[in-house]
């Protein structure tokens, strides 16, 4: 998902009778639907996990307007561009709810920056991917944001209240990111033959970057079973995955376009849809850092921060000078 | 990344920072006031270098589908507030006064709504 492989304390799950009273009291207060605020007390291990999931969620949303600011020049219409603008705007600030509320926990922005710049900090591999053509606009918007949403809806009933929060308004936002990216898919699936060709290209290389989205299965993982007692994680990854496929696969039949998946098919006895695994072993090599575009997106990132350093103490100066001026004139 | 402190924080949601670096600007709290008459809500935080600038980044990030016609930007190292610890004794004058509610009261069904 936006947050992937988020590893917790490793030491599983500690049961109510083994947690010293004030644990438990926290423990108890998140199993009948309480909510954590910044000031209560938290366990350090929730704290420093929630903090790598927010973190990188947000930095997911900042590295996530690069693929789609690829576009913005050459939208095909004004309408597209001003459409696309909007969008990647949204992201910027759906980046800005996450960083509050992880700096809530006691971590600073530019903490939060400098671990992403260096490398330390990882945002989603699907950012990763390039986008070659128009119809990969359609595609991010559809599958992308599409899978994005089948992660952060259940978030926003998630133990931590600020993350909730900030979920609440990105999933309000979320559901227009997807719909344009829809209604693109429609309008080339529908057009020329090259334009359904292209839409039929842009969904063959994004299908499987999508389904890794939501992560390797985690049925076994200590890690997310922590992070589900702790509801920062709602949901195993197997269970998104296939949400996202039995919602997916229906809307690309009706756009006539083939899931690059033969096995892709719906099963009459489960009620869902059948499909392949994708590529475990290229995931994990964008994740190390070996994707197509994993250089070009944090060479990009540090070249803006670098860039925009002038201006950052630029305007620091500048409001202390009119404070003092101001003093002076009082 | 700093290691987060454990202990609870000053004033507001958002935590104080042990070490402010001098190029990062400071943290403030935004209040918007909806369309229908309601009263300002806390909608999140945002960083910048001044008042002027909270409000116009406000603008962008919390505004942004005519959620609000009134900002207030307060910085978030002026706000005071309760802690978690004293809700015991701070709440604890309201919850022995039931008369304070109007259900307290039986008045028979013959009075009609009260």
């Amino acid at each position: 998902m936006y947050a992937q492989m988020i590893k917790s304390t490793g030491q599983g799950v500690k049961s109510l009778d083994e947690m010293e009273p004030q644990e438990r009291a926290f423990q108890e207060r998140i199993d009948a639907g309480g909510k954590i605020e910044p000031k209560d007390w938290m366990p350090d291990g929730y704290r420093k996990n929630l903090i790598r999931q927010i973190g990188q969620h947000a930095h997911s949303e900042i590295v996530g307007q690069l693929p789609e600011g690829n576009w913005i020049t050459r939208a095909p219409t004004l309408e597209r561009k001003a459409i696309l603008l909007a969008k990647v705007q949204d992201e910027a600030g759906h980046g800005l709810y996450l960083y509050c509320a992880a700096e809530t926990l006691g971590v600073t922005r530019d903490d939060l920056t400098r671990d992403l710049l260096s490398g330390k900090m990882k945002y989603s591999s699907i950012f990763n991917y390039p986008t070659l053509t128009w119809a990969d606009m359609g595609a991010v918007g559809w599958l992308v944001d599409g899978a994005a949403i089948m992660n952060q809806v259940p978030l926003q009933r998630t133990s931590y209240g600020p993350y909730a929060r900030a979920m609440v308004r990105i999933c309000k936002e979320e559901s227009f990111h997807q719909r344009q990216g829809f209604d693109i898919m429609m309008k080339m699936a529908k057009g020329t033959d090259a334009q359904r060709k292209m839409a039929q290209d842009a969904l063959n290389r994004f299908w499987g970057p999508a389904l890794m989205m939501f992560g390797p299965s985690d049925a076994e993982s200590v890690h997310s079973a922590q992070s589900m007692a702790w509801k920062i994680k709602m949901n195993s990854n197997d269970e998104l995955r296939q949400k996202f496929v039995d919602q997916t696969a229906p809307q690309a039949e009706y756009l006539g376009l083939t899931i690059p998946d033969e096995t892709c098919k719906l099963n009459e006895e489960t009620g869902h849809y059948d499909f392949a695994q994708p590529d475990w072993d290229e995931f994990f090599d964008v994740l190390k850092g070996n994707g197509p575009c994993n250089t070009e997106r944090l060479e990009a990132r540090n070249k803006a921060w670098d860039d925009g350093r002038w201006v950052r103490e630029g305007l620091l100066a500048h409001a202390a000078k009119k404070r003092s001026a101001k003093m002076a004139a009082e | 990344m700093s290691s987060p402190e454990s202990s609870p924080y000053k004033a507001t949601e958002a935590a104080e920072h042990t070490e402010t670096r001098k190029t990062e600007w400071p943290l403030w709290e935004i209040f918007i006031r909806g369309q229908h008459g309601l009263s300002h809500r806390h909608v999140g935080s945002l960083h910048a270098a001044d008042a002027e600038m909270a409000i116009k980044n406000a603008r962008d990030v919390y505004t942004r589908r005519n959620e609000g016609v009134s900002i207030w930007a307060v910085e978030a190292s002026a706000i005071a507030a309760s802690s978690p610890e004293e809700k015991g004794a701070l709440y604890e004058p309201a919850n022995d006064k039931v008369y304070r509610h109007p259900t307290f009261f039986d008045i028979p069904d013959e009075v009609g709504a009260m």
